[in-house]
């Protein structure tokens, strides 16, 4: 039976708006006194209407979800969805309004690395001091002291104040800290955005071995779907403060990007989109985009997308160029189409091109285009008129029946790995070790 | 399988009143005896004479009290009208160590909310953690500070000349610390817990302090007290306090069990005011704070 380690039923937690802390005294005195005498609240900013006090604001509203041992769930949301304040809860830093939250163990919160590290002490001490604040007793973290350090990359410098660390070396400390805590369930709110690249895949396996091998449990939240598409197993999107989907992890971050909705659209108003490095003033630009032959912009294999694009020139264009960059839809680049020749343009002009294009490299998922147009001179150099991201959405059914591995495999699936021929051979070694002993 | 689980932690709305945490913040004695060894060597660290400032602070303390309210104003140090008048250096002293720990107590944890917000708004830890080690640290000064006024009531013993006594009453110096902590501890997160929300009272701790000690027998004696206002005077716990301390040191001073018992309950109800008070505020502070 799969042990239960966090249950959460219908919980929710309600700001008050407006002033909260920060008042004086002297104020809610006044405002007492106010009501008493029926009078309007003296405090209050000028022109505020009274009903507008006291407003409340539901940051999460009747979430329920239950998590195993094992699970590595990552939360997700836009901001203000109410993932911290959930976090928060759980983790014990403030309490909920109304619901109840179970856990079975301890948990360890990684809000934030470092937490009561003090300058003035130096790491080995702050060790003691972040794994005790994170519940550890003296002899737990005497019985990790040499795995923390290792882990830390920070031998060297275990003996010396932190104040004098780089920032990098006092993340990976704290990480390493947080990272050996026996909690059963582990809390960990973006902290992995920090250090560097290879420290942060360490930091990702490492929690993956944790996982997998003292089976616990893991809640991640981020906003960085690459990581969370490597650490969980399980997602939860979060959206002003109910969950609106809890189950696998793709289908979870299409829900999280609203992918669903976008590719019901076949047209597009391309004029608000205009990416902000262009000049105010544009010699000519992308209107309205439509696709051809679709009521849903979902293609299949052997499908071409087809679209129709205007274009307004303000000013006379000799040779104006179309360029397609496509984009995954957590905005990882897959690849880019060029070009198609739009021609030439004349002021005053609006043009409608049909425009083909064949998507069947791609892999299953979620896509966007981005269009730039562009003008090149005689002498090869090229002058960007417009730009508009996104341009349109469509999502690729590859009809291939495997499983990508989005992580490690991308988005692109090459034609054609051939092979030549089959040739029987004596030993498995390598041509040029016995080309040597034949030299010999 | 089974329909009902356990679970070992419940998190709800509700808040039971008598909810103090108590076993949960001993399970955390490793982080109390961690943040009094962070409070007293990051205090020192990057000083020359070190915890040598421990000493000098109430040294020379002593010896302003002992010219100003001594000698110039010439108060009383005797603290039964009538009684053996004590040497002012060692009467000062006896008062001044005993003020300056409760105010230090009072000061630092009337701020526990406010100064580790940082800290409290991302990982639960009990929040009483931080008021004990801070009475705890405070304490390493006291003692260092009462191992010198020792020594100095060596040298008066010896040097002869006083009649300073060594009674059973010595005794009760452990008593009178507990109590100063429980009643420095006491007021200050009572202090804290409703500065999450009004800070008005941050800017009344410090004068407050001040005002106190002059209600209390620091720089003069109670034998400077009308014996007809007296039973208020004494309604300052502070005040039993100290003369016990002082009494358990010198071997005369004034001593009335009833007024001591008093002093004793204020504290215990003061303390736990604070912790249930303390214990009400901590669930949700970082929302106000």
């Amino acid at each position: 039976m799969e042990e239960l380690m966090l249950k959460i039923d219908s919980v929710s937690k309600l700001y008050k708006l407006g002033q909260i802390g920060g008042t004086t005294l002297r104020d809610e005195l006044q405002r007492k006194m106010a009501k008493l005498r029926k009078k309007e609240d003296p405090t209050m900013r000028i022109g505020t209407k009274s009903h507008q006090k006291g407003e409340t604001f539901l940051a999460l509203d009747g979430v329920s979800f239950e998590v195993k041992r094992g699970e590595r769930v990552g939360i997700i949301g836009h901001n203000g969805a109410g993932k911290s304040t959930l976090l928060k809860l759980i983790s014990r830093v403030t309490a909920p309004t109304g619901g109840v939250i179970s856990m079975n163990g301890r948990v360890a919160s990684m809000l934030e690395v470092g937490t009561g590290f003090h300058m003035e002490l130096t790491g080995r001490e702050n060790i003691y001091m972040n794994g005790a604040i994170l519940g550890m007793t003296k002899k737990e973290i005497d019985a990790k002291m040499e795995d923390i350090i290792d882990f830390s990359e920070c031998r060297q410098f275990i003996d010396t104040p932190v104040k004098r660390y780089s920032s990098g070396m006092y993340v990976k400390l704290a990480f390493s800290v947080a990272a050996h805590l026996d909690a059963e369930i582990v809390i960990m709110d973006e902290v992995l955005a920090v250090g560097d690249m290879a420290f942060q895949k360490k930091c990702l396996n490492k929690m993956n071995d944790v996982s997998r091998q003292d089976g616990r449990t893991i809640l991640y939240v981020s906003h960085n779907m690459s990581t969370v598409r490597q650490l969980c197993d399980r997602v939860v999107v979060l959206s002003h403060g109910k969950v609106i989907f809890d189950g696998d992890v793709e289908s979870g971050i299409d829900r999280y990007m609203d992918i669903r909705e976008e590719t019901s659209q076949t047209e597009f108003d391309l004029s608000g989109k205009r990416m902000l490095y262009l000049p105010a003033t544009v010699l000519a630009k992308m209107t309205y985009l439509r696709l051809l032959a679709k009521s849903k912009a979902v293609y299949a294999a052997g499908e071409r997308i087809e679209f129709c694009l205007r274009v307004h020139a303000e000013k006379t264009v000799d040779n104006m160029l179309l360029r397609m960059e496509l984009k995954y839809g957590d905005d990882s680049p897959v690849g880019t189409a060029i070009f198609a020749v739009l021609g030439a343009i004349s002021k005053g002009d609006t043009v409608e091109y049909t425009l083909s294009f064949d998507p069947s490299l791609l892999a299953s998922g979620n896509y966007k285009a981005l269009f730039v147009i562009y003008e090149m001179n005689e002498f090869g150099s090229y002058n960007d008129l417009d730009a508009v991201c996104p341009a349109f959405y469509f999502t690729f059914e590859d009809g291939r029946n495997i499983h990508w591995d989005l992580n490690h495999w991308g988005h692109v699936c090459f034609p054609d790995l051939r092979a030549v021929s089959r040739e029987l051979v004596e030993e498995a070694r390598f041509p040029k070790e016995q080309d040597a002993e034949k030299g010999v | 399988m089974e329909e009902q689980q356990y679970f070992k932690t419940v998190i709800t709305s509700e808040h039971k009143l008598l909810d103090l945490h108590i076993r949960e913040t001993f399970r955390y004695r490793d982080l109390i005896f961690l943040f009094v060894k962070r409070d007293f060597t990051s205090l020192y660290k990057q000083t020359i004479l070190g915890p040598a400032w421990a000493i000098i602070q109430p040294l020379f303390t002593t010896v302003v009290f002992t010219i100003v309210f001594g000698n110039l104003a010439n108060l009383t140090t005797a603290d039964a009208a009538g009684d053996f008048v004590l040497p002012g250096f060692l009467f000062y002293m006896a008062g001044n160590i005993c003020w300056s720990y409760f105010s230090g107590t009072l000061t630092v944890t009337s701020n526990t909310f406010l100064s580790n917000s940082a800290t409290m708004g991302k990982v639960y830890y009990p929040r009483l953690v931080s008021p004990i080690a801070t009475a705890f640290s405070q304490l390493i000064s006291f003692g260092i500070q009462l191992v010198m006024l020792l020594g100095i009531w060596v040298v008066y013993l010896v040097l002869g000349g006083t009649s300073l006594r060594v009674t059973p009453m010595l005794l009760m110096i452990p008593l009178a610390i507990l109590q100063m902590m429980l009643l420095s501890v006491g007021c200050g997160i009572i202090i804290s817990s409703l500065t999450t929300k009004y800070r008005d009272l941050t800017h009344a701790v410090g004068f407050g302090t001040q005002l106190w000690q002059y209600a209390s027998p620091i720089a003069y004696g109670l034998g400077l007290i009308p014996q007809k206002y007296l039973w208020l005077y004494m309604l300052n716990p502070v005040t039993p306090i100290v003369t016990t301390f002082r009494y358990a040191l010198f071997g005369f001073g004034y001593f009335d069990i009833g007024y001591y018992l008093l002093s004793w309950v204020v504290t215990v109800v003061v303390f736990f005011i604070g912790l249930i008070l303390f214990s009400r505020i901590e669930r949700t502070f970082m929302d106000t704070i």
